[in-house]
């Protein structure tokens, strides 16, 4: 039932996506219908109380393997979307959630779902860097003792892994057992991307995870998630544009709580179809 | 002017001049109370001279009655005349005031009354005379004289020589004979105190064998015969420790020594009875600071002794921090429990407001209410149903169903418990919501998240609560006095006798000491300063524990020190 709904969602959506195909080269021009689903959102609304509605009606498909950014102004629910992808939502009171959010075509809203594997498998990065008052050993461990593995040949492994993947290795392998309070907010956000992809997640959320660093911090950030989207789908949210063409293949502008419309990078840069879009990335407004 | 003034104020000059105030008094007021405790309470173990002079007052009858007194001086103060007159002393009304001094005697075996207070007008001949001994006893006080004599099985030695090396012999062979009853003091004691204790705890351990085994009808003729041949061992054993403990005390009277007191007065003191002597008046600086640190550390170490006027407080001491850590046995885990629930897992309401509103007042309720409740409900309910239950045989003697340690913890964890929950709750909340969700977001559950990080890092808080907790626990007198506190405890609730620890024994506090031996000791003048004294070990037994507690806060703080938000 859940398959059928995601190809129905492709099926229906598909048409009003592909704008102007022809016009974007390379990768990109490829239709999303035509990739393979990672993340399929449909008719998501979600509240806040029961005035305040957060999102409308978005449909929307993540495609694997691939960069989307979510941009859009301060409120617009850039943020409250990506948390309903791996119920981060749920620990906030009163919030309510009606709609389809499936991974790999299996609703994750479920009874029968168990959160905590489901955000094994989603992980997510913060705004803000939140190390563990640990080492930075145990910090990248953690997600792997949490789920019983204790044998430190396996750690070890997977730390340096991890580690190596988040482009951290060299500069902290010889001081693996300091605290990680004691690093830079660059070091930090990159160490708490080595502790997400240490459990080996298929998703990688990341929540404005440059916002807070300076411009050579942010930087190596971009040039991270341009090598880890080989292996993992991406979806980052931004208030950079910049940032957003950068590193996205896809592309998601909200306002107010709407989906106004998610493309190809390229085309939302540079030719998008709403007028909506057109003055926010012109900076007219937002 | 005006507007100088104004812009003063504006500045706020006289506001921060009021705080520093405040701030100033504050710490002259602790520090005050320290030097007071300190000077009044230290100065009473320092070795001070000795002196002998002729008192005679005015007499109403008009004859001059002149005694000879020999003792430490203590104090002095002014007295109006007219309080001096009406106590009957016929002394000149017009002179206004008298000065008097206070003289500690000593020989209250002889003279009634160790203090005395006499006026400085009417002392004639004060000196300070070098061989005059000063004895600490076992019973009756101090003494104060000279040595005349030494007797051997009431034989009297004798000394060759002037009379100055017949003096030097004496006390030589003094001190000698001194340290022997002394070593034999020690045999006896730990015959008396260890191995007949010992053996005691056994024939009681034995007796509620049998009674028992006869509760459960299960008194076999073996049963029977296997205890009783335990306890003839015991009898045995016991038999031939009183048989040593006697051969032990004929040696240890062996030696007296004969002393002159004040007015020639001839007493015989035994060397069993002597604890200590000195000479004062001869003793060097080094000598002086060598005997006060021996007073101190013999304060430090030794049970009380007559009526807790004299001796050591080690067992108030044990008493009060053994107290302290078995409380906080209970308190820190019963807390944080209650506080992780409140906070993490109850659904934040209109219960949750009201339970936390019940626990800051259960934090204002008067301590005697405790006491009362502890009484109550943990002695009187508790107690009783355990004895019931586990000590049948030992009924009607109450086992737990008696004040004891056990309860006396128990109360004050009861007593402290809202302020370990407060912090506790304080520090969870103040645990950045940043790290949680970093946890959580890699797949743990929310009972992982707390114990692997929220726990940790609010441990400090938890920590805060704890030194709260502690310090108020170990000031706590009243709610003691019904739980448990005693004024003498005959053993320490933790010793070689299995299984060692022992709950349901009383035990001995120092604020209740001081209460004790300032309020109801028979000799005041005696136990004043020892008031002092306990009080000021009192705090530091308490800063030393929170101190501890402070310690390990910071290394917990400084392991887990929260992000900066």
């Amino acid at each position: 039932m859940n398959e059928l709904n995601s190809e129905q969602a492709n099926d229906t959506q598909s048409p009003t996506r592909t704008v102007d195909v022809s016009s974007v080269l390379g990768e990109k021009s490829k239709d999303i219908g035509a990739l393979a689903s990672c993340i399929d959102i449909e008719h998501l609304n979600l509240y806040y109380a029961k005035d305040k509605q957060a999102l409308i009606d978005i449909n929307l498909t993540i495609p694997k393997q691939r960069v989307t950014a979510f941009i859009g102004p301060s409120g617009c629910g850039k943020s409250s979307l990506l948390r309903c992808f791996n119920r981060m939502n749920d620990l906030v009171d009163d919030c309510v959630i009606e709609g389809l959010v499936a991974l790999d075509g299996d609703d994750i809203y479920q009874k029968s779902v168990d959160v905590a594997d489901l955000r094994r498998r989603v992980g997510m990065v913060f705004q803000k860097p939140n190390p563990f008052p640990k080492s930075i050993y145990e910090n990248v461990a953690y997600g792997l003792r949490i789920q019983g593995i204790n044998s430190k040949r396996i750690l070890d492994e997977a730390v340096e892994k991890s580690l190596k993947a988040a482009a951290l290795w060299d500069e902290v392998k010889d001081r693996l057992n300091d605290s990680a309070l004691g690093m830079s907010g660059g070091q930090q956000q990159r160490l708490v991307i080595a502790r997400t992809i240490a459990v080996e997640p298929e998703v990688l959320l990341l929540d404005e995870p440059a916002s807070a660093l300076d411009p050579i911090s942010t930087l190596k950030i971009e040039e991270l998630i341009n090598e880890l989207k080989n292996d993992y789908t991406i979806v980052i949210v931004t208030h950079n544009m910049q940032q957003a063409a950068r590193v996205s293949d896809y592309t998601a502008f909200m306002y107010m709580g709407n989906m106004v419309e998610f493309d190809a990078t390229d085309t939302i840069f540079t030719n998008p179809r709403e007028k909506q879009t057109e003055d926010y990335i012109t900076g007219r407004y937002g | 002017m005006k507007t100088q003034m104004s812009t003063w104020m504006r500045r706020g000059t006289p506001w921060v001049w009021l705080n520093a105030g405040a701030v100033a008094i504050s710490i002259l007021m602790v520090v005050g109370l320290l030097a007071l405790l300190t000077v009044r309470g230290m100065s009473h173990f320092w070795p001070r001279d000795v002196m002998q002079a002729n008192y005679a007052p005015p007499t109403s009858s008009g004859e001059l009655l002149s005694t000879q007194v020999i003792g430490e001086f203590v104090e002095s103060e002014m007295v109006i005349s007219a309080q001096i007159a009406s106590s009957g002393i016929p002394v000149n009304e017009a002179q206004g005031f008298y000065e008097r001094q206070l003289l500690k005697l000593g020989n209250r075996d002889l003279t009634g009354a160790d203090f005395t207070w006499v006026l400085s007008d009417f002392v004639h001949d004060v000196e300070y005379p070098q061989n005059v001994i000063a004895l600490e006893r076992r019973e009756w006080g101090n003494f104060y004289g000279h040595l005349s004599g030494i007797k051997e099985n009431s034989e009297l030695i004798s000394f060759s020589g002037d009379a100055l090396a017949i003096e030097a012999a004496r006390w030589n062979d003094f001190n000698e004979r001194l340290e022997r009853a002394l070593d034999i003091r020690d045999d006896i004691y730990v015959i008396e105190n260890q191995e007949i204790g010992q053996i005691n705890y056994a024939m009681e351990r034995l007796r509620l064998r049998e009674r028992r085994l006869e509760l459960d009808q299960e008194l076999t003729p073996e049963a029977l015969a296997e205890i009783d041949s335990d306890r003839a061992e015991l009898d045995e054993e016991y038999d031939l420790l009183q048989v040593q403990l006697i051969a032990l005390y004929e040696t240890v009277n062996r030696d007296s020594a004969i002393f002159v007191a004040a007015n020639d007065e001839e007493t015989e003191v035994s060397f069993a009875d002597i604890v200590r002597a000195y000479k004062p008046n001869q003793l060097s600086l080094v000598g002086k600071i060598g005997t006060y640190f021996l007073k101190l550390g013999e304060f430090l170490t030794a049970e009380p002794r007559e009526a807790n006027t004299e001796g050591g407080i080690f067992p108030a001491i044990f008493g009060t921090v053994m107290m302290v850590m078995l409380m906080s046995v209970f308190v820190t885990p019963f807390g944080v429990v209650a506080a992780v629930y409140l906070r993490e897992y109850a659904r934040q309401g209109f219960i949750t407001r009201a339970i936390r509103i019940a626990v800051n007042n259960l934090a204002g309720v008067p301590s005697i209410v405790y006491g009362v409740f502890g009484l109550g409900f943990f002695i009187y309910i508790l107690g009783a149903e355990v004895d019931q239950i586990f000590y049948p045989e030992a009924l009607p003697a109450p086992t737990f169903g008696t004040p004891g340690l056990l309860w006396a913890s128990l109360t004050l964890a009861l007593l402290t418990v809202p302020v370990v929950i407060v912090a506790t709750e304080e520090g969870l909340a103040r645990i950045p919501r940043s790290v949680r969700e970093g946890s959580l977001a890699l797949g743990a559950t929310k009972f992982e998240t707390l114990w692997r990080v929220v726990l940790p890092m609010a441990s400090p808080a938890m920590m805060t609560g704890l030194i709260l907790a502690v310090a108020r626990a170990a000031g706590e007198v009243a709610p003691l006095m019904l739980v448990g506190v005693v004024k003498l405890a005959p053993s320490l609730p933790l010793d070689g006798n299995y299984p060692y620890l022992h709950l349901e024994q009383k035990f001995m506090h120092l604020g209740f000491h001081i209460y004790d031996v300032g309020f109801q000791s028979p000799n005041i003048e005696a136990a004043r300063p020892l008031v002092f004294a306990t009080a000021l070990l009192l705090v530091i037994v308490i800063a030393g524990l929170n101190l501890t507690a402070v310690a390990l806060r910071n290394h917990l703080r400084e392991k887990y020190k929260a992000l900066d938000v």
